[in-house]
């Protein structure tokens, strides 16, 4: 038993180690001038990304439900986040003060949300939750559509529609505004911020599942019905890994907030949701350590691919495909042992 | 042992691919002789000094637009009219006597792709910027532009926060002007009191227009009967909007959105034998050009746009368009090709040359670029003012034979 | 009056979710995966009539033919090349491989065809039906729509009740190791269905242009989404299921705009979905199935 306990405390310092290499590696890049622009504009995305993976595997990888609604709280954090860091602007003239309180804010709304969304939607199984929670997602985006919100003399204003509901006074301003949505947020995400936030997110989920809380919710996964019948709370279990990877995503989603100028509710739709899964189900489910970096291969990919310009997307698409192919099929996993296996049984002949 | 194996496989491809990246920067690297130039450039110490310096014997222009994803219309217009203007520029001896090369990167309509897109042109040390296409990756990028002191002009970045920073100057009217203009225009010329609208809901560029028209519109003494909205997940059937405007006996339909949807209005508006006066805005306008498209169905459709196609002036653009590229241009695609004549205008009025930091070219261009005036596709005797907003008129045109006839 | 036109509008809206939804749901109930590339075979299959009849001015019905064809061939090459070797991974990875075949298919569309919307000329060139003195109009495109997807959904349910093939795809769908037992080719059977549910997206992706008339590479996502949500509506896995969940999705949908509001109806049809799926967790036709431990 310790040395099982040992073996996972090893593998989960491993995991935070992979991400402090990774920030020593980029300070040490850029302090010696090999970073480019394109790379290092791609930091905070790739930290968001990385939050977004991990925290939907818990809810996939670990809880077993298949969510395609993350994006829904992403968007939820972003802009509660993003509403807060606009209307505190001369309350709190600290701008990173502000981003830490909008990080909070972000991740509790969007609790809220995984809260009230899960009570209904995990009595649901398998494909009826898929639908159930990408049904959430697209409300989420539709009403953030046509909301408008303002605020004048101390008071909130919010109206649906048209921004002349909300009848807002001279000295008044709107700070969500329908289709717009939120611009000019001022940008506080930076890379070290990002790295915290990831930290911070493996800290949380690695622990759940390595605690009493993680087995049972892993039991449940496992076999439902058996799991029941030693007294576990079913949808309380749900509900904590679902809530948690849904305020991790709020999270996420303050962060984007905080990196561009321009937030708006059409960027969380369903593809949105979809592109994590494809993080998550690549770096293998349940695999922790695999969605970092699946995450971070398949942000810089596009990227990378800029140089192919109008055949950059087809590429992407063929290497999916492939990769998909490569790491899940049954036949490519067995001629993967086989190789292994030559290769050990050379090694073991080799110290023979 | 699966997974691990599983992860080693993946790590290696991370690593391959990193060493792509990497093998790219140490080129650059290498490429870096004249690093007094780039160190210019990196005030704001981000270590990005890895940059190929500019050589000094050309301009370089970027642009950032939708290439792929479903707003790929409007951005590949933009690029080929670039494309084609600075492969004319370059003909008839370039911007202030240097060649001008070009680069263009997608942004898939994505904010956050325009930044990607944004920094790798940064590193291929871009000095002007054209773009970005679409409005919300231009609010985004623009805030980055703003940052570096880089001179960005957008051909169709229409709402208001485009070009909110001094840097930044765009050739397309602004949505709120255009949503007036429509009010004024109807009620100037006693086309109609009895309104209907149909509008993108999920779009700003359509709720921006509607939201300035509503109140002139009021202003104006004409009455908004019906008020529709539909979205991108539901822009196929507009059965329902089209028959509340008809029961509220609305006798214009107006239509701030682009002639990809408008084509469908149209053509259901006739399967349902309602036929108002149709009022389009400069999204409207291409509608003819459509492949396929039943011109009849569009046939007294009146639209406010600064551009068209059969306009005796942009005859040798659309030529020189059909010839490149075998489709006709759009209103975008005029939009960019009087952007890259701006600045070059701007650019032999200031006279600016390759040599120049970024900045000093920003600087230079903001000054020049209010002291301009130039006779475009998109309206004559154009200038700026220095928010970065163009003085023209918008111009109504009415469909009439399969042709757009100005008013 | 208005109310009927409404309605009639949302039964022609819903009839094309629901000849989409049939595909999706027949090869959901077979392979059990969910093949977001679905939207984009409807995509192919129009594209592929489109060339036919105004590329190169063929009759509209040697169109429909080599859509039909186009896509069969294009399902079984995908299901062949891309899914089969994940066949005995997890549902979700397929679910992945299926979105790679996707972004593949609109790419490849965006790389020939160019992004610029085209007209679509409709394959049926009849006039409309005119109802209660001229008030109500019915298009043909509707009318055709409606009796193609019941004529569809008649075929599929004779051919799976009536025919060896057919039952071998129930037995496929119930138990995939027993069938194998039992002597059935479970691959064959999987590929069949494969080429029926794309040959069935052919002709809904020639429907869909011929009602809706906008062809760009990116269509197909929409309506595959909204054919996925009548699906599981009905109860996936259900062929009957899937015309009901669709009909009724398109009735919502109108219903919503007239009568609610043309800006919330998403998120109204949306909204009844989740409480259909509440009440009845497996949809309106779908099976309950009972978990043993």
């Amino acid at each position: 038993m310790n040395s099982v306990k040992r073996k996972k405390l090893i593998d989960n310092l491993f995991t935070y180690g992979l991400v402090v290499f990774c920030w020593i590696a980029v300070q040490a890049l850029s302090a010696t001038g090999h970073m480019t622009n394109q790379i290092n504009g791609l930091l905070v995305p790739i930290c968001m990304y990385v939050i977004l993976a991990v925290s939907l595997n818990l809810t996939v990888g670990i809880s077993g439900e298949l969510s395609l609604g993350h994006a829904g709280f992403m968007c939820v954090g972003a802009f509660s986040g993003s509403f807060f860091t606009k209307l505190m602007a001369e309350a709190i003239p600290s701008l990173q003060a502000r981003f830490i309180i909008a990080l909070v804010i972000g991740a509790l709304t969007a609790a809220f949300f995984g809260v009230i969304i899960g009570i209904p939607v995990l009595r649901l199984r398998g494909d009826y939750l898929a639908i159930v929670t990408l049904a959430f997602g697209e409300i989420i985006k539709n009403v953030m559509n046509v909301i408008y919100v303002g605020v004048d003399n101390g008071m909130l204003r919010i109206a649906m529609e048209k921004k002349a509901n909300l009848n807002l006074s001279e000295n008044g301003r709107v700070i969500i505004e329908g289709a717009m949505g939120i611009t000019k947020t001022p940008k506080a995400s930076t890379f070290t911020i990002g790295i915290v936030l990831v930290l911070i997110t493996l800290f949380i989920v690695q622990n759940l599942i390595n605690s009493r809380t993680g087995r049972a919710i892993m039991a449940i996964r496992d076999n439902r019905i058996a799991a029941e019948s030693v007294g576990l709370n079913i949808t309380k279990y749900k509900l904590l890994a679902f809530s948690v990877s849904a305020s991790l995503a709020g999270m996420a989603g303050v962060l984007y907030s905080h990196n561009l100028a321009s937030l708006a509710a059409e960027k969380f739709d369903y593809n949105m949701s979809i592109l994590i899964l494809v993080y998550v189900v690549l770096g293998g489910i349940g695999n922790i350590r695999g969605s970092i970096i699946s995450a971070i291969v398949l942000t810089l990919l596009p990227e990378l691919l800029r140089g192919m310009n109008n055949y950059r997307m087809l590429i992407y698409a063929i290497v999916l495909i492939i990769m998909m192919i490569a790491n899940s099929a049954p036949s490519a996993i067995a001629a993967r042992e086989r190789l292994l296996e030559k290769f050990q049984r050379k090694n073991t002949k080799e110290a023979a | 042992m699966k997974k691990l194996i599983g992860l080693s496989m993946a790590a290696v491809l991370a690593a391959s691919l990193t060493a792509c990246g990497g093998s790219n920067t140490a080129e650059t690297t290498a490429a870096t002789t004249d690093a007094a130039v780039a160190q210019e450039e990196n005030e704001d110490g981000t270590g990005e000094s890895a940059e190929e310096a500019p050589s000094g014997e050309t301009f370089k222009i970027g642009m950032i637009g939708p290439l792929t994803g479903d707003a790929a219309t409007y951005g590949l217009g933009v690029r080929n009219a670039v494309e084609l203007a600075i492969k004319e520029v370059n003909e008839a001896g370039g911007m202030n006597g240097y060649q001008v090369e070009y680069k263009p990167e997608d942004d898939e309509h994505d904010p956050e792709k325009a930044i990607n897109a944004y920094n790798a042109l940064k590193d291929w040390n871009m000095q002007i910027l054209i773009g970005a296409v679409t409005s919300k990756p231009c609010i985004a990028v623009s805030a980055e532009s703003a940052a570096d002191n880089l001179f960005q002009i957008t051909p169709s970045g229409s709402a208001v926060e485009c070009i909110a920073e001094p840097n930044v100057f765009r050739v397309c009217f602004s949505d709120p002007d255009q949503g007036k203009a429509s009010a004024q225009y109807i009620a100037e010329n006693k086309l109609a009191t009895k309104i209907g609208v149909i509008y993108d809901s999920s779009t700003e560029y359509s709720t921006g227009i509607l939201e300035s028209f509503r109140p002139e519109a009021e202003a104006q003494g004409l009455e908004i009967v019906a008020e529709e909205a539909f979205t991108a997940n539901n822009a196929t059937d507009f059965s329902v909007q089209i028959d509340n405007c008809k029961e509220a006996g609305a006798e214009l339909l107006f239509m701030p959105f682009y002639y990809t949807e408008a084509s469908t209005v149209l053509k259901q508006c006739a399967d349902k034998e309602f036929a108002p006066i149709f009022f389009g805005v400069d999204g409207m306008d291409g509608i003819l050009s459509v492949k396929n498209f039943d011109t009849s169905l569009a046939e007294g459709v009146m639209l406010l746009t600064p551009f068209s196609a059969d306009e005796a002036g942009s005859q040798a653009f659309v030529e020189a368009y059909k010839a490149a590229y075998s489709d006709t241009p759009n209103q975008f695609a005029a939009d960019a090709y009087d952007a890259v004549y701006a600045v070059k205008a701007a650019i032999e009025q200031g006279n600016i040359t390759p040599d120049m930091s970024v900045s000093d070219i920003c600087e230079a261009m903001k000054v020049a670029m209010t002291e301009i005036t130039i006779d475009g596709l998109t309206g004559s005797q154009m200038t700026w003012t220095e928010a970065g907003e163009p003085n023209k008129e918008p111009k109504a045109a009415k469909i009439e034979n399969g042709a757009y006839v100005m008013q | 009056m208005s109310f009927l036109s409404c309605l009639i509008s949302g039964i022609s809206l819903g009839s094309i979710y629901a000849i989409i939804a049939l595909g999706y749901t027949m090869v959901y109930g077979i392979a059990k995966m969910l093949n977001f590339a679905h939207g984009d075979i409807i995509m192919v299959g129009a594209f592929a009539a489109y060339t036919i009849v105004s590329t190169l001015g063929m009759p509209p019905i040697l169109g429909v033919i080599v859509a039909v064809a186009v896509c069969t061939l294009l399902g079984v090459t995908v299901e062949r090349i891309a899914y089969k070797p994940l066949r005995g991974a997890s549902s979700l990875a397929v679910l992945i491989t299926a979105i790679g075949v996707s972004y593949l298919l609109q790419n490849l569309a965006l790389l020939i065809f160019s992004a610029n919307p085209q007209k679509f000329q409709s394959v049926v060139n009849l006039p409309a039906l005119k109802l209660a003195g001229g008030e109500l109009s019915v298009s043909a495109v509707t009318i055709i729509t409606v009796v193609t997807c019941l004529v569809v959904m008649f075929c599929l349910t004779s051919f799976i009740n009536k025919t060896k093939k057919g039952q071998a795809m129930l037995a496929v769908s119930e138990d995939r190791g027993a069938a194998t037992l039992m002597g059935i080719n479970v691959n064959g059977t999987i590929a069949l269905t494969f080429a029926i549910g794309s040959a069935l997206a052919a002709i809904a992706g020639v429907l869909y242009c011929s009602a809706y008339d906008t062809l760009t590479p990116y269509i197909g996502s929409m309506p595959g989404i909204k054919a996925f949500t009548a699906a599981v509506f009905g109860g996936i896995g259900s062929i009957p299921g899937a015309f009901i969940g669709g009909i009724i999705l398109g009735i919502i949908e109108q219903l919503a705009k007239k009568y609610i509001s043309s800006q919330l109806a998403d998120a109204i049809v949306f909204a009844v979905l989740i409480i259909v799926l509440l009440v009845r967790p497996s949809g309106i036709l779908g099976k309950k199935t009972n978990e043993k431990v």
